[in-house]
């Protein structure tokens, strides 16, 4: 057992440490990350400036702003760049051999890295959005939420990471039947940018569009944390939510490992 | 040989090497298109809530759309794969080779590829265009703007051209430049949209800056101006604005060449 905290720990660190080797790049590239929103803002005042209305499908000016920013926190925890195309790779190159032979557990390995990777973001991005929240505080009318909505909204951050890791590889684990994955990848990304909220409040959606988003995992990647936030979410539906989300991890908890079991018995290992 | 021969030659080698990958190809130029699509998806929603976005109505709006596909394809298909393949050729020191061939460098390393795929883009910016022009309220056809159009596509182009080798000469400095291409989608990202959405204290400073210094509002927004509000009637600079435009073009062309120059007489070749 201790062991096994041993290298697992030992992951971690190594993880992190390949992390910090680009730290200037990367504090940069998070500040770039905003600018898209300063021409949302930009955007959005014209929109509403052109409908007269104070408020549109139940956001006023500032809430359609504020979610914006929101989501780029939402963003940061469920986006995994690099994960499915990476496995993907793997598989192609041979390079997954060796998690057949190390006792060690791909899945595992490549959640902590993960971790780790998003622990180092946050700690360079943690300024930057800092600064940019601060800035931006205005636009968040009705000031910090109840605690509860704050606890379930860190709830559902947590879980959007968890789905957004969980879901990706499983997409990257596809790579077992079909060596190359990379036009499927874009077609799930193009999905997600339009489903997830990514792009815009799911509420905009026309029916039938909005009931099929409501049933689709995606909406928990961007919107719902958001929603939760902005208090777009009713306090009863707040439990019975964070329930599906649980329940959408755990289904793609099994599929990941279900597929990737399946894999491993027809893999045959090409390359060396 | 003239530089027409060389460039021909170039483009049917690009297409010959497309071709060869066809099923790669006709991938490319779907996932191009449907991002384009779901941007139209976008505001035709944005659309049902207001009736105009800063004086553009909607169909206006599409022509804007569509010249942004228009200029966006065209920068794609000539000039995007060579300056990603600048800093590639810097840094392995393939640069020598463009070098000591008999031709203009920043003719030889600015077009050497051609991407066909992303011209698909282009037939569906026809298509939105002719589409959308004909059902712009009071919309009366103009033959200078029939004839401006195109040739305001192209300074736009140019535009964006010089910006590009610009930022892919600095990695003649800097050694290696990984972040050029988010940093040329953040620049660009302010030009994909109506000049006049940049108002209030903040807008307008960047909406000056955006359009005097560096000249990237320019590039859309004076064509789509000329087609979609005959000569630009509504812009907050007036028919003026399609006059710099020219000058900002040459002058953007002018020193982006100087730029280049400049950067490759502090080229130190990396190996080869």
């Amino acid at each position: 057992m201790v062991a096994r905290v041993q290298t697992w720990w030992t992951i971690f660190r190594i993880c992190v440490e390949e992390r910090l080797v680009y730290r200037g790049d990367f504090a940069l590239g998070t500040l770039m990350r905003f600018l898209p929103i300063v021409t949302q803002i930009f955007l959005w005042t014209a929109v509403f400036a052109g409908a007269g209305k104070g408020a549109i499908v139940g956001y006023s000016q500032n809430d359609i702003i504020a979610y914006y920013l929101l989501t780029t926190i939402t963003r940061a925890f469920a986006s995994m760049p690099g994960l499915a195309s990476g496995f993907a790779r793997q598989v192609r190159e041979g390079e997954i051999k060796k998690f057949m032979i190390q006792p060690i557990d791909v899945i595992g390995f490549l959640l902590l890295a993960r971790v780790a990777h998003k622990i180092i973001y946050y700690a360079v991005a943690l300024g930057p959005f800092a600064l940019v929240f601060w800035l931006c505080r205005g636009y968040f009318t009705a000031g910090w939420p109840e605690p509860t909505v704050l606890a379930a909204f860190f709830a559902s951050l947590t879980m959007a990471f968890l789905l957004g890791f969980f879901l990706e590889l499983t997409i990257g684990m596809i790579s077992f039947w079909f060596l190359e994955v990379s036009s499927l990848l874009f077609v799930y990304m193009l999905f997600n940018f339009f489903c997830s909220g990514h792009m815009f409040p799911l509420e905009i959606l026309p029916q039938p569009w909005q009931g099929i988003v409501e049933f689709l995992p995606l909406k928990y990647l961007a919107y719902y944390p958001a929603a939760i936030f902005l208090g777009k979410v009713p306090p009863d539906e707040l439990v019975r939510g964070l329930m599906i989300q649980a329940g959408w991890v755990l289904f793609f908890v099994i599929a990941c490992r279900t597929a990737l079991n399946a894999g491993y018995h027809r893999y045959s290992g090409y390359g060396g | 040989m003239s530089y027409l021969g060389v460039f021909l030659t170039f483009a049917r080698n690009s297409l010959i090497r497309d071709m060869t990958f066809r099923a790669n190809f006709i991938i490319e130029l779907i996932s191009s298109m449907s991002w384009m699509a779901m941007n139209l998806g976008f505001y035709t929603l944005v659309y049902r809530y207001t009736q105009n976005i800063a004086g553009w109505d909607k169909y206006e709006f599409f022509v804007f759309i569509a010249t942004t596909m228009f200029v966006n394809s065209l920068v794609q298909a000539f000039f995007m794969p060579n300056a990603e393949e600048l800093s590639e050729m810097v840094r392995t020191g393939g640069l020598d080779f463009a070098l000591l061939k008999p031709i203009d460098t920043q003719f030889l390393v600015s077009l050497q590829r051609v991407n066909w795929s992303s011209l698909g883009n282009f037939l569906v910016a026809l298509m939105l265009l002719a589409y959308a022009v004909p059902r712009i309220e009071g919309y009366q056809f103009s033959l200078a703007a029939a004839v401006l159009y195109p040739l305001y596509i192209v300074a736009g182009v140019l535009i964006l051209y010089s910006v590009m080798i610009t930022l892919a000469a600095t990695s003649i400095w800097l050694g290696r430049n990984q972040s050029l291409y988010d940093f040329w989608f953040y620049i660009t990202n302010f030009s994909r949209y109506p000049m006049e959405i940049y108002d209030g204290p903040f807008g307008k400073p960047l909406q000056w800056a955006f359009t005097f210094i560096i000249p990237i509002l320019v590039v859309i927004n004076v064509p789509a101006g000329i087609m979609a509000k005959p000569i630009l009637a509504d812009n907050p600079y007036g028919p003026w604005l399609a006059v710099f435009a020219v000058l900002a073009t040459i002058a953007a062309l002018a020193f982006s060449r100087w730029v280049f120059q400049k950067a490759l007489g502090s080229y130190r070749s990396a190996s080869s």
